[in-house]
C-alpha cells in the first residue's frame, strides 16, 4: 500500500505540521513502508469479531459530580508561553 | 555500595550504619562521574534529593520509615515531578516544569524514596534503541569494554542503562509496545511491565494511552516486588486504573515453583531468532524444569499480526495524546508565529523529532475520513484475536516463556535509516501490550558477551506469580548480578 504526496500534504495539514517537499519525499517512502507492514491485517479475518478498545473491557468509573480540585491558575500559567491578565495568549484569530 | 540492592541499602539504613544524606550524596557522586560514558539521565536533581534525603532521615528518626525511606532511586522522563523538568525526551517539553507529581512520583515520594533525577528515553517514548531522544542516544553499559556503543533498547533505555552501571539501583520505567522489557534484557536486568491498569497513568505523559503501562526496573526480582508494592493501586485520577486489592509482592517471591506449568510458544521460537539466543532461552527454562516445572508447547496463531495492528493502534492514539502540544499553554512555542495555524503547525514541526511526527502523520492518517474502518477498527478486531490466543494458552499453562528479543543489543545507528526494521525488534514483546497481560525480561545468559532476557509472560493479575519465578530462578543463577566491565 503506497500513499501519495498529495495524501502526505492532507495529513500533515490534519495534523498541524509544516512538512516541506524534501520531507514529503523522505515521508512517502517511511510511510509507505510502515502502510506495507500494517497492509498484513487485511488477510486476517475478523468478520464476526467485536473491535477491543480496553483488555479487560472496563467501563468508565463516574465519579459525584462535585467541586473537587482548587484553582491552580497561577501555577498553570507560570510554564505558559505568554499570558496576560489571567489568560493565554496566542496570535490574533478575529481581524 | 552501588553495587547493593534495594533491598540490602535499606537494611543499611534500618541498621543506622549510614543515614541517607551520605548514601545519596554517594550516589549522586558517583553517577556525575560515571554518566558521562552512558548519558542515562537527562537531569540530576541533586538539590531536590538531598532534600528528599534529608527528609527522610527525619522519617526514620520519627519512626515513620518504610522500606524505600532514604533509598535512591530514579524516574524515567516521563513520569512529571512536581518542580523538577520532564521532558519525555522531547524538545516540545524541554522547558516543561510540571506544576504537579504523577501519581507514581507521589506514591514513592510517599514512601520516602529519594529520586536523583530523570532518565533518559526515546522522545515520547517512540523507539526501541533511545536514539530518538532529543537528548542523545544512550550508551548501553555492556559492549563498551570492547570499544563498542551498543544501544539500550529503548524506550526505557536511559533507566535500563542506569541500572546496569549501577548508577542507581533500580528505575521506572513504562512500556507501551516492549518498552520496559526491551531494554531490560538488552542490559541484563530485571523488568516488568504490569497488567495494564494495575498502575496509575495519572502524570505518566501519554503515547497510546489504551496501551502504556508503567513498571519496575531494578537488578534482581526482589526490587521490582518492592518496586511495584509503590507503584500498584487504584487511583480515582485515572479512569483505566483498576480497582482491585494490591497483594505484597514480596511475601510469595519464596514459594516453590514445583508444578508450574510453562507453556512455550512456537510462535516466539521462530527463524527470526538468532541460534545462539535461543541455545541461552532454552538453558534457562532448563533451570526451570530443575526447579520442577514442566514444559509444553503452546501456540499463538495470531501474534504474526501483532506488529501490524500495534503500527495503527499505538499511532493513532498517540496522534490524539500529542495534539495537546500546540504552543499556547506550556512547552516549546516557535519564534514570531505570524497566525494561529502557523504557531501550531511550526512548533509541531520544530517541537517534535522525525520518529514522533511519522507516528502522527501515520497515525492521523489511520483516523481519518476514509480509512478508520479498514485501519483503526480492523486493528482493534485483530487486537481481540490475539488476546483470544492468549487467554486459550493460559488454560493450559502458567506461564509462557520466549526470548524478549530476536538478537541482543545492537550497534548504534544500525536500524535508524530504516524505521521498520527497528519497529521488528518488538516481535515478541508487542502482542502482551495489545492483549494487556503482564510480562517480566529476567537476567538470562550472554551472546557474544552481550546480555539476553528470557520473556515470562503471565494472565491477568499474576505479577506475583511472575516475580515468584524469576526470583526463583535468581537464586539458582547469577546472570542479573554480572556487571558489566
Amino acid at each position: 500500500m503506497s500513499i501519495s504526496r498529495a495524501d502526505i500534504e492532507k495529513v500533515a495539514v490534519l495534523a498541524r505540521i509544516k512538512v516541506d517537499s524534501e520531507q514529503v519525499s523522505a515521508l512517502e517512502k517511511d510511510l509507505g513502508n510502515i502502510l506495507d507492514l500494517v497492509d498484513q491485517l487485511s488477510a486476517a479475518d475478523t468478520d464476526s469479531v467485536e473491535p477491543m478498545a480496553h483488555p479487560l473491557d472496563a467501563v468508565q468509573k463516574l465519579r459525584p459530580d462535585v467541586v473537587s480540585e482548587t484553582s491552580q491558575r497561577e501555577a498553570f500559567q507560570a510554564i505558559a508561553p505568554a499570558t496576560e491578565d489571567g489568560l493565554y495568549l496566542v496570535p490574533r484569530v478575529i481581524e | 555500595m552501588h553495587n547493593k540492592s534495594v533491598a540490602e541499602l535499606s537494611r543499611e539504613l534500618e541498621s543506622g550504619k549510614m543515614s541517607s544524606v551520605e548514601l545519596t550524596q554517594q550516589f549522586l557522586d558517583r553517577l556525575k562521574s560515571e554518566d558521562g560514558k552512558y548519558n542515562s539521565f537527562i537531569t540530576v536533581s541533586d538539590e531536590q534529593a538531598l532534600a528528599e534525603a534529608r527528609a527522610a532521615d527525619e522519617m526514620r528518626a520519627a519512626g515513620k520509615a518504610t522500606v524505600w525511606t532514604g533509598v535512591p532511586f530514579a524516574h524515567k522522563d516521563i513520569f512529571c515531578t512536581s518542580g523538577v523538568r520532564t521532558s519525555c525526551g522531547s524538545k516540545m517539553l524541554d522547558n516543561f516544569v510540571p506544576p504537579y507529581d504523577a501519581t507514581v512520583t507521589a506514591k514513592f515520594k510517599q514512601a520516602g524514596a529519594v529520586c536523583l533525577g530523570k532518565t533518559n528515553m526515546d522522545e515520547f517514548a517512540m523507539g526501541s534503541s533511545n536514539e530518538s531522544s532529543f537528548y542523545g542516544p544512550v550508551t548501553n553499559p555492556w559492549g563498551l569494554a570492547n570499544g563498542d556503543k551498543r544501544v539500550p533498547g529503548g524506550s526505557s533505555g536511559g533507566s535500563a542503562a542506569a541500572v546496569a552501571a549501577r548508577l542507581v539501583p533500580a528505575a521506572t520505567g513504562t512500556d507501551t509496545g516492549g518498552s520496559i522489557r526491551q531494554p531490560a534484557a538488552l542490559c541484563g536486568i530485571t523488568g516488568l511491565k504490569p497488567t495494564y491498569g494495575r498502575v496509575s497513568r495519572y502524570g505518566m505523559i501519554a503515547f497510546a494511552s489504551s496501551l502504556d503501562q508503567g513498571g519496575p526496573m531494578a537488578r534482581t526480582a526482589e526490587d521490582a516486588a518492592l518496586m511495584l508494592n509503590v507503584m500498584a493501586g487504584h487511583d480515582p485520577k485515572d479512569s483505566t486504573c483498576i480497582d482491585r486489592d494490591v497483594p505484597d509482592y514480596t511475601a510469595t517471591l519464596n514459594e516453590p515453583l514445583k508444578g508450574l506449568k510453562i507453556g512455550l510458544p512456537k510462535e516466539y521460537f521462530s527463524d527470526q531468532l538468532s541460534p545462539a539466543m535461543e541455545e541461552q532461552v532454552r538453558n534457562a527454562i532448563r533451570e526451570y524444569e530443575k526447579l520442577g516445572a514442566t514444559v509444553k508447547e503452546v501456540s499463538l496463531p495470531n501474534a504474526k499480526l501483532a506488529i501490524a495492528a500495534y503500527y495503527v493502534i499505538a499511532p493513532a492514539e498517540a496522534s490524539a495524546n500529542l495534539s495537546r502540544f500546540d504552543g499556547a499553554r506550556y512547552g516549546y512555542r516557535c519564534e514570531q508565529p505570524k497566525d494561529l495555524m502557523d504557531m501550531y503547525t511550526r512548533t509541531r514541526a520544530e517541537g517534535f523529532g522525525n520518529e514522533v511526527k511519522r507516528r502522527i502523520l501515520v497515525g492521523t492518517y489511520a483516523l481519518s475520513a476514509g480509512y478508520f474502518d479498514a485501519y483503526y477498527l480492523k486493528a482493534q478486531k485483530v487486537r481481540r484475536l490475539i488476546q483470544q490466543d492468549f487467554i486459550n494458552a493460559f488454560k493450559e499453562v502458567d506461564i509462557l516463556m520466549s526470548p524478549v528479543t530476536p538478537s541482543p543489543a545492537f550497534i548504534q545507528g544500525e536500524k535508524t535509516t530504516d524505521p521498520v526494521s527497528m519497529y521488528l525488534e518488538d516481535v515478541f514483546t508487542i502482542a502482551i501490550n495489545l492483549a494487556g497481560i503482564p510480562a517480566m525480561s529476567v537476567p538470562a545468559g550472554f551472546v557474544d558477551g552481550l546480555p539476553v532476557g528470557l520473556q515470562m509472560i503471565g494472565d491477568y493479575f499474576s505479577e506475583a506469580r511472575l516475580l515468584n519465578a524469576a526470583h526463583q530462578f535468581q537464586q539458582v543463577t547469577d546472570w542479573h548480578q554480572r556487571e558489566p566491565k
